[in-house]
């Protein structure tokens, strides 16, 4: 059980890759660390991993089952198994939408019903908060609610791309003790992308740098 | 040091260095529309000397960016203050809230997150060159873009083509170009990686060395403990000061509980989270209210006072016994 992406090539439109041959493996119920400078790749290896955007060349698959295509055009079974934490909830979240209508997208896009507080408790939102718009809130908050929308979507895996680069220390320090208290009680598999080394150095049992990717064959 | 000796509450810092901006007994309430209010800050007084970098820290929304606002007067429509902020200049102290004009030319901002600062339709050296030619400056653009460790020809870039970096830079160029004796940097590393982090700091750190007042904004807290960029240290919860003092003094050694929880978040430092919620400034009550955090802390919990002790200060209850930090 576990995301893997083997030889992934991928860039921009038609400049030169950014990735070249990168393999990556995250076993449900872990977490895994990825680390390196700006610009070197990080981010477009985890649009790849959540299906977001299609390698040139290389495969995803999900618990042994290959993806076959992005977006909403992944088979039925994948879609959506995926979740992402993205760097700046302010522009990952609609101005327009209140924080529990936030919350609740993923659930109604799956046509699932959904407990809006109970997921807010559970990251430590409170009620009073849901009403508010993301102008309302602070970074820390509107990221939280960026992973109570994660949750929502109930994913088997959940990749943070320097999800906690705008947040302060005090947050950072909760919102990944969330996420590991999430991965460990819902199997979920985590990939904690972060120029942080300290960071990641105190929550992942597996840290490897992009530039060591390269090359490699996940361990399956 | 003797704690039951507390001089008196002004920052003993401003007499042994001419401070370029002073906060005195700010307090700032923003009324929202549904009635409710924030309380930005309150009661904050802080000398931010020349010649060094204070930082101002704190979780995010306990009101440290209000204070920026705060010192450039443009606080948002329909915010009630009192106290005064004072910018030193050659020329004397000047009140920001008079009206008169100091901004560009006495005191500078950089701004949070640069890349959206710029205007995205025309290019760097356009819009460094407009703030010349308003301040009447006698800087080049190229000459602040190679004081600021840009290659002068970056200048030529749309706002979008440049990296996060570059982008800081540029702010911190335009903040420059009046020569201002006071510069308030407000989070100038947010979602910087590190290289690009100790860059920024390190060029603030310039900045004061050249004589210049530099009040930096920041939550993060791992950067000012791993750089010691910071000469004095500020620490904010829920729009008042908690502590202050030498930086150096107060990250070996925290006196205000809240600050030892904050270090104690840092992933060097045990990452240990603090309980609960950042508070909410919406109609906070009129003290400290730390004790709603972390119930078992004695220095909250009824009126507090921030106590002087030489040049540290901390926040505790106003009839608690004086030994707590001994």
């Amino acid at each position: 059980m576990s995301l893997d992406a083997r030889g992934i090539v991928a860039g921009y439109r038609r400049k030169p890759p950014v990735l070249t041959d990168v393999s990556i493996s995250v076993p449900a119920g872990e977490i895994v660390g990825l680390s390196g400078p700006s610009g070197t790749g990080k981010t477009t290896l985890a649009r790849v991993l959540a299906l977001l955007d299609a390698p040139r060349a290389g495969s995803v698959s999900i618990d042994d089952q290959v993806a076959t295509g992005t977006r909403f055009a992944v088979q039925r079974e994948l879609r959506g198994s995926v979740a992402m934490l993205f760097q700046s909830p302010r522009a990952s979240t609609d101005p327009r939408l209140s924080l529990s209508s936030i919350i609740a997208q993923p659930a109604e896009v799956a046509g699932r019903p959904v407990d809006v507080e109970g997921v807010a408790a559970r990251v430590g939102l409170t009620p009073d908060l849901l009403t508010r718009r993301p102008y309302q809130v602070s970074d820390g908050q509107l990221q939280r609610a960026c992973l109570a929308r994660a949750l929502t979507q109930e994913p088997r895996y959940l990749i943070c791309d320097e999800a906690t680069a705008m947040l302060d220390a005090a947050t950072t320090a909760t919102l990944v003790r969330l996420v590991e208290a999430e991965a460990a009680a819902q199997g979920v598999g985590v990939l904690l992308i972060s120029h942080d080394e300290e960071l990641l150095a105190a929550c992942c049992s597996r840290v490897s740098a992009l530039a060591d990717l390269r090359g490699t064959h996940a361990p399956a | 040091m003797n704690p039951s000796n507390p001089s008196n509450p002004s920052n003993p810092s401003s007499s042994l260095h001419p401070a370029g901006l002073r906060v005195e007994n700010l307090t700032v309430r923003l009324p929202l529309a549904n009635g409710s209010v924030v309380h930005a800050a309150s009661e904050v007084s802080l000398a931010v000397p020349r010649g060094a970098v204070t930082a101002l820290v704190g979780e995010s929304g306990c009101g440290k960016s209000i204070l920026a606002s705060a010192v450039m007067d443009q606080l948002p429509a329909g915010a009630r203050r009192s106290g005064t902020i004072t910018v030193t200049t050659p020329q004397g102290p000047i009140d920001v809230f008079s009206g008169a004009p100091f901004r560009g030319r006495h005191a500078a901002l950089v701004p949070q997150s640069a890349a959206t600062h710029l205007t995205p339709v025309r290019t760097a050296r356009a819009q460094l060159d407009e703030t010349i030619t308003s301040l009447g400056s006698t800087r080049t653009s190229d000459e602040l873009a190679v004081r600021v460790g840009l290659v002068p020809a970056a200048l030529d870039c749309y706002p979008h083509e440049l990296s996060g970096g570059m982008a800081q830079r540029v702010a911190v160029a335009g903040a420059l170009v009046g020569d201002p004796s006071v510069i308030v940097a407000d989070e100038p590393t947010a979602s910087l990686d590190r290289a690009l982090t100790d860059r920024i700091l390190a060029l603030l750190r310039e900045c004061a060395d050249d004589g210049a007042a530099v009040l930096l904004i920041t939550h993060d807290l791992a950067s000012l403990v791993r750089t010691g960029v910071a000469d004095h240290v500020a620490v904010m919860y829920a729009s008042r000061l908690m502590e202050t003092g030498p930086a150096v003094e107060v990250f070996d050694d925290p006196w205000h509980d809240y600050t030892r929880d904050l270090l104690g978040a840092l992933p060097a430092r045990g990452m240990h989270p603090l309980p609960g919620l950042p508070p909410q400034l919406t109609d906070l009550p009129d003290d400290c209210v730390y004790h709603l955090r972390r119930p078992e802390t004695r220095q909250s919990g009824g009126p507090t006072v921030l106590v002087q002790v030489g040049e540290r200060s901390y926040r505790t209850l106003r009839d608690a016994p004086r030994e707590e930090v001994a």
